[in-house]
């Protein structure tokens, strides 16, 4: 039987007005239980919270309930002073006689009877309440970023900076992901390798960070400040820490008809590569696919230039294990195929290109050398039509597009346009566009500048149809403004395909028991107020992984990533909070209900050995929550079929207790 | 003011991070609602087990209503997505039963709402009023 | 008459026994009268000789006892009608019971009768019950040979049955049939277009009936928790009597909800109901409005599949909504 103290609270005159604190706290001292009961002016004062102490002390009390304010103010401070006189601070229960009782009920008699119902409902909580110890865990001091573009880049510099050990796992052989491929960067028109290619070099020689390249996560397990992951780093056949990335190789190897991913297969590269100038690591990988010597075991051209010996056509898959205090997705984005698109004569015409294939164009490192030419026959096009929302916002076509808004392509279209009147006053531009939707420091001026200064038609409308005809692409779209249906003879398409996210984020996901929306984005702890966190604890987003983002916002998201992860590694241990979910293992059917509800990921399943009848042992599924992982949202609870599952501070018991002395 | 005066009691689960933060608000902005209304503080709504429901009907309460972050915004990301689900199937089957619908609701609150939860609570005692006694979920022996 | 008889599933049973491929068999034994048929285990082929029965009373859906007897040693046979197969696969999702010590048979089902459809025809008395294929023959120590249209006695889940096909199995015995476009929420539907007052009186009726012999939670395949909360001292619901009408309609509420979304629609609780309370039109609804909010969902269609409950969308229906569709 616990010995409870009551305390009633005149908040001045804020109950006392209302309520009469004196028969609350006689009514009060009459509950079975109750041994000790008062009321006083402030109990939150120094003087109020003393008297709680000294109460705790004199009386032996085991239980506390304080008549007062809501629990959302004051509920901590009165913990602490629990705490303070020795009593475990979760035996101290709240019944709200302000908010929710002196303050909306203007007659005295109805407002104490109110407060004694709620006290003895916070009684007959106190009643069940036990003990609770909040778990604690210890922090791996090393953050792993997953993916090793600009956002991963950002965030492993950023956390790195902070004096904390960072490892980035990049699946491509260098980092740099899509910002590498691109061409000048809106709103400013710098070129994106003079900032990008600086920050890789940053990554490269930082000496709390390690690369991952050409590898990939293969397995999680653990949870917030301590996860175990394996890596896996795939086989290149060139020794990492003895190529010097001379390139000689690159330039000797017989197979020269590899499709060159890095210009969207635009030209061709060697089957042992570099995928740019500026790669970091600036090793040579081999293509197993394509290598003449790792398919048939005749050539090995590349070793026998190699002066450094760093070829090894013996070289396996590694894995690498390694302990983890937070992981950071940030595993970015891709255009959608346009194989579903093919009124816009994708496959049927090479002048018919994405936008990201255009930036290939466009960039002095690209296939064309800067110089932007028909890909189809190498003359220099004269109109220019770009396509906006190519799969974006297609409620409609579901199956084969996004509904959402890809945010970026209004940008890089005007961005697009405007280069190329820039660089070839004499060609004509033309986009057609649904809405152009510029919001961001600076681009409205931009787009403003696009259609003023450099003279580019802007047409609300879209394009219908793009048929080839002879070396002419006839665009059929609609003005909607002018109410007209066009037909223009371009030379070359250019489509604003919808951004994806990456394919390796959904198997990801599961790894990392993050969630993700139906569109593959990963899901943050809370859209408004914690837009970096998965709801999975020590898992944090950065970048277009978790919606479409422009660079800007990608580096300021990656940084908060960052802060996220340091806030974190800079405990030495974490404390929980109490209030989680608990099995009862001898209740549990193994049926994995819970599980499917738990939006953290925090229950696993163990086979536990159990004493059977005779003398027998059974082997049962049974449920853990993992009390770092847990939340204390309950969902489990009420999912469970037995009722194995309860929830600390919240128990079932503890709810039809107060349900009881409510309905009393 | 009559001496008999009927008075339901009215059982309020509220989530702690909105609801619960809207009746505080309603409280702060001194916006009245019936005394009969009696919160019940419980994480998320999702926490509410139908047993608790009908507990609360058998100890003689005439009505329940159970109030959550609005869809989309529960703290814990899906918790009031589950709540829905559970308690479209719950009231439905009360409902079969021949249950007077009118003594279950869920509402959505948020922190800022308290106007709304006032307003919400305001309606809900008088609907509840209008039905009077629960005889149909009743226990005789929880009965003083 | 089922088509397939006792002694081709004793043949078959004798083959994997022989094989060495299952140990026990899980099946019908039959009972002081010849509806009244209990589950047994099968040791070897003498047993089944013996009492081993397949027929027109062989309703008993065995899924349930895969959870005991796959903590045992060795693996057991067991006999699957296509309604038999879904409780399987909801088992199995929910890691009830070990695949690996079962060897499932399906076959196949030519609807089951209520014996107490023939008792209500015929009265008291019966001496023996005859099945041929559209007829039953009912001798009766009082009026003699009655003979019964078989699809008059059928059980109402047979009247209702809504898959032929066998969702799961290791080997087949006979032609798979189809999943049906059954009737089943018809009497649901006609509860729910009578008034509150009409639904109350009508439950009231037939919940006031309910003894709390559990007959129902225990025949359930979807009850097959280590303890069920109405036998936890800690759950606040435990109460064994039916001591009035709440306890009833707590008891019939939450054991439907327990199930809601697992529950494939057996009708064993309605079978085994000595009271004759109509409890598949508890668990009917469910399913139906499931069906309404959520899309149709089949529990134990597949293994593994995600049930309504533990699931949702974004744009959900508010309870709100679900209680006032009838107010159009």
């Amino acid at each position: 039987m616990q010995r409870i103290g009551v305390f009633v609270c005149w908040c001045g005159s804020n109950i006392a007005g209302t309520v009469d604190v004196q028969a609350v706290s006689d009514a009060l001292g009459k509950e079975p239980g109750v041994v000790f009961s008062t009321n006083y002016q402030y109990m939150c004062s120094q003087a109020g919270q003393d008297m709680i102490k000294q109460a705790i002390k004199e009386h032996n009390l085991t239980g506390i309930v304080i008549c007062s304010c809501s629990p959302r103010m004051h509920e901590a401070t009165f913990r602490k002073t629990a705490a303070a006189a020795g009593i475990n601070p979760y035996m101290v229960e709240i019944a709200n006689i302000r908010e929710q009782c002196s303050w909306i009920h203007k007659d005295m008699k109805e407002g104490t009877e109110k407060a004694i119902v709620l006290g003895r409902t916070a009684i007959a909580k106190v009643h069940l309440n036990t003990p609770l110890v909040p778990g604690e865990s210890p922090v791996t001091k090393r953050a792993l970023v997953i993916g090793g573009g600009i956002a991963g880049i950002q965030t492993a510099l950023d956390i790195a900076d902070a004096g904390f050990y960072v490892d980035i796992v990049e699946k491509k052989p260098t980092i740099g992901g899509k910002m590498a491929q691109l061409d000048k960067t809106f709103p400013t028109l710098d070129c994106a390798a003079c900032i990008l290619t600086p920050k890789m070099v940053d990554v490269a020689q930082h000496e709390r960070i390690r690369i991952f390249s050409y590898s990939e996560v293969e397995h999680v397990s653990g949870f917030v400040g301590n996860f175990d992951v394996t890596i896996k780093k795939k086989a290149r056949y060139v020794k990492e820490d003895v190529c010097t990335g001379c390139g000689l190789c690159t330039e000797k190897c017989p197979q020269k008809k590899v499709p060159n991913e890095f210009n969207l297969g635009m030209d061709n590269r060697r089957a042992i590569y570099i995928p740019f100038a500026q790669a970091v690591p600036k090793v040579a990988t081999i293509d197993a696919d394509y290598c003449t010597m790792l398919k048939t075991g005749k050539c090995g051209v590349c070793s026998k230039v190699c002066t450094a010996k760093a070829i090894d056509y013996t070289q396996k898959d590694e894995f690498i294990e390694e302990k983890y205090g937070a992981i950071v997705a940030a595993t970015g984005f891709n255009p959608i195929s346009m194989d579903k698109f093919d009124e816009f004569a994708y496959s049927q015409s090479k002048d018919v290109i994405t936008s990201l294939e255009f930036e290939r164009l466009m960039n002095a490192a690209g296939p064309t050398a800067g110089k932007l030419v028909r890909p189809s026959d190498g003359v220099h096009p004269h109109k220019i039509v770009f396509v906006q929302c190519v799969g974006s916002r297609c409620a409609a076509c579901a199956e084969k597009g996004k509904e959402y808004c890809s945010k970026i392509c209004c940008m890089y279209t005007a961005k697009h346009a405007m280069l190329t009147r820039d660089k070839y006053p004499d060609t004509d531009v033309t986009v057609f566009y649904i809405d152009v939707r510029t919001p961001g420091k600076q681009f409205d001026e931009f787009y403003r500048r696009a259609v003023e200064e450099y003279g580019v038609h802007y047409i609300k409308g879209m394009v219908g149809k793009v048929s080839p005809e002879g070396n002419k692409l006839i665009v059929q779209g609609s003005d909607l403004i002018a109410n007209k249906q066009l037909k223009i003879e371009a030379d070359l398409v250019v489509l604003a395909a919808a951004i994806e996210p990456d394919k390796s984020a959904r198997p990801l996901a599961t790894m990392l028991t993050a969630s993700m929306d139906t569109n593959d984005f990963f899901t943050e702890a809370h859209p408004k107020l914690r837009p970096v966190e998965s709801p999975t604890a020590g898992i944090f987003l950065s970048g277009a992984c978790q919606g479409p983002k422009d660079i800007p916002e990608t580096v300021s998201q990656a940084g908060a990533a960052a802060a996220k992860v340091i806030g974190l590694l800079s405990k030495d241990k974490l404390t929980g909070n109490p209030c989680v979910a608990h099995s009862d293992e001898m209740m549990c059917n193994g049926c994995s209900t819970c599980e499917k509800v738990c939006p953290y990921g925090a229950i696993t399943y163990q086979d536990k050995e159990f004493r059977g009848p005779n003398r027998t042992t059974l082997i049962r599924r049974v449920a853990q929550v993992n009390e770092a992982v847990c939340q204390g949202c309950g969902c489990c609870t009420v999912a469970c079929p037995s009722g194995a599952m309860d929830l600390k501070g919240f128990a079932s018991k503890q709810i039809m207790a107060e349900v009881d002395a409510i309905c009393k | 003011m009559q001496v008999n005066e009927y008075k339901p009691k009215i059982v309020a689960f509220c989530c702690n991070w909105c609801s619960y933060a809207g009746a505080d608000l309603a409280g702060s902005n001194r916006l009245a609602y019936p005394a009969e209304v009696k919160v019940i503080r419980v994480p998320c709504s999702c926490r509410v087990n139908p047993m608790f429901i009908l507990r609360a009907f058998q100890r003689g309460a005439d009505g329940v209503i159970l109030c959550g972050c609005h869809p989309g915004d529960c703290h814990y990301t899906s918790g009031n997505y589950y709540t829905r689900r559970r308690m479209a199937l719950l009231f439905s089957m009360l409902e079969y039963l021949g249950i007077e619908k009118e003594r279950t609701r869920v509402e959505w609150v948020s922190a800022a709402e308290g106007a709304k939860f006032a307003a919400t609570m305001n309606d809900f005692v008088a609907t509840v009023k209008s039905l009077g006694e629960n005889k149909r979920l009743e226990d005789l022996r929880c009965k003083r | 008459m089922q088509k397939i008889t006792r002694e081709a599933l004793i043949e078959k049973a004798a083959a994997l026994l022989s094989e060495g491929k299952v140990d026990r068999v899980l099946g019908w034994k039959s009972g002081e009268f010849s509806y009244d048929v209990t589950p047994a285990i099968f040791n070897n082929v003498e047993e089944m000789q013996k009492d081993f029965v397949y027929g027109d009373f062989s309703g008993a859906n065995f899924s349930k006892y895969l959870v005991k007897e796959t903590k045992k040693d060795g693996k057991v046979l067991i006999f699957l009608k296509p309604c038999d197969t879904y409780s399987f696969n909801q088992l199995l999702t929910e890691h009830r019971f070990d695949r690996e010590k079962v060897y499932a048979v399906g076959i196949p089902c030519d609807g089951m009768i209520d014996e107490n459809k023939i008792k209500q025809a015929v009265g008291d008395g019966i001496l023996s019950i005859v099945s041929e294929s559209e007829t039953v023959k009912v001798e009766t120590l009082y009026d003699g040979v009655k003979e019964l249209n078989r699809a008059d006695v059928f059980s109402e889940r047979c009247l209702n049955c809504k898959s032929k096909k066998h969702v799961a199995y290791d080997e087949l015995i006979g032609e798979d049939g189809l999943v049906l476009d059954s009737n089943r929420f018809d009497e649901v539907a006609k509860l729910e277009k009578m008034t509150a007052d009409e639904r109350f009186a009508f439950w009231q009726n037939e919940l006031s009936r309910c003894i709390r012999c559990n007959a129902c939670r225990d025949i359930c395949p979807a009850c097959t928790c280590e303890k069920c909360v109405f036998d936890n001292p800690n759950s606040g619901v435990e109460n064994k009597a039916a001591a009035n009408s709440f306890e009833e309609k707590m008891f019939h509420i939450i054991r439907a909800f327990h199930v809601a979304g697992r529950c494939t629609d057996c009708g064993e609780c309605s079978r085994v109901c000595p009271q004759h309370i109509p409890l598949h039109l508890l668990n009917r609804k469910f399913i139906k409005d499931i069906n309404t909010f959520y899309g149709d969902y089949q529990a134990g269609a597949e293994v593994g599949s995600r049930a309504p409950l533990v699931n949702y969308t974004k744009e959900d229906i508010e309870p709100s909504e679900a209680v006032n569709r009838g107010d159009e």
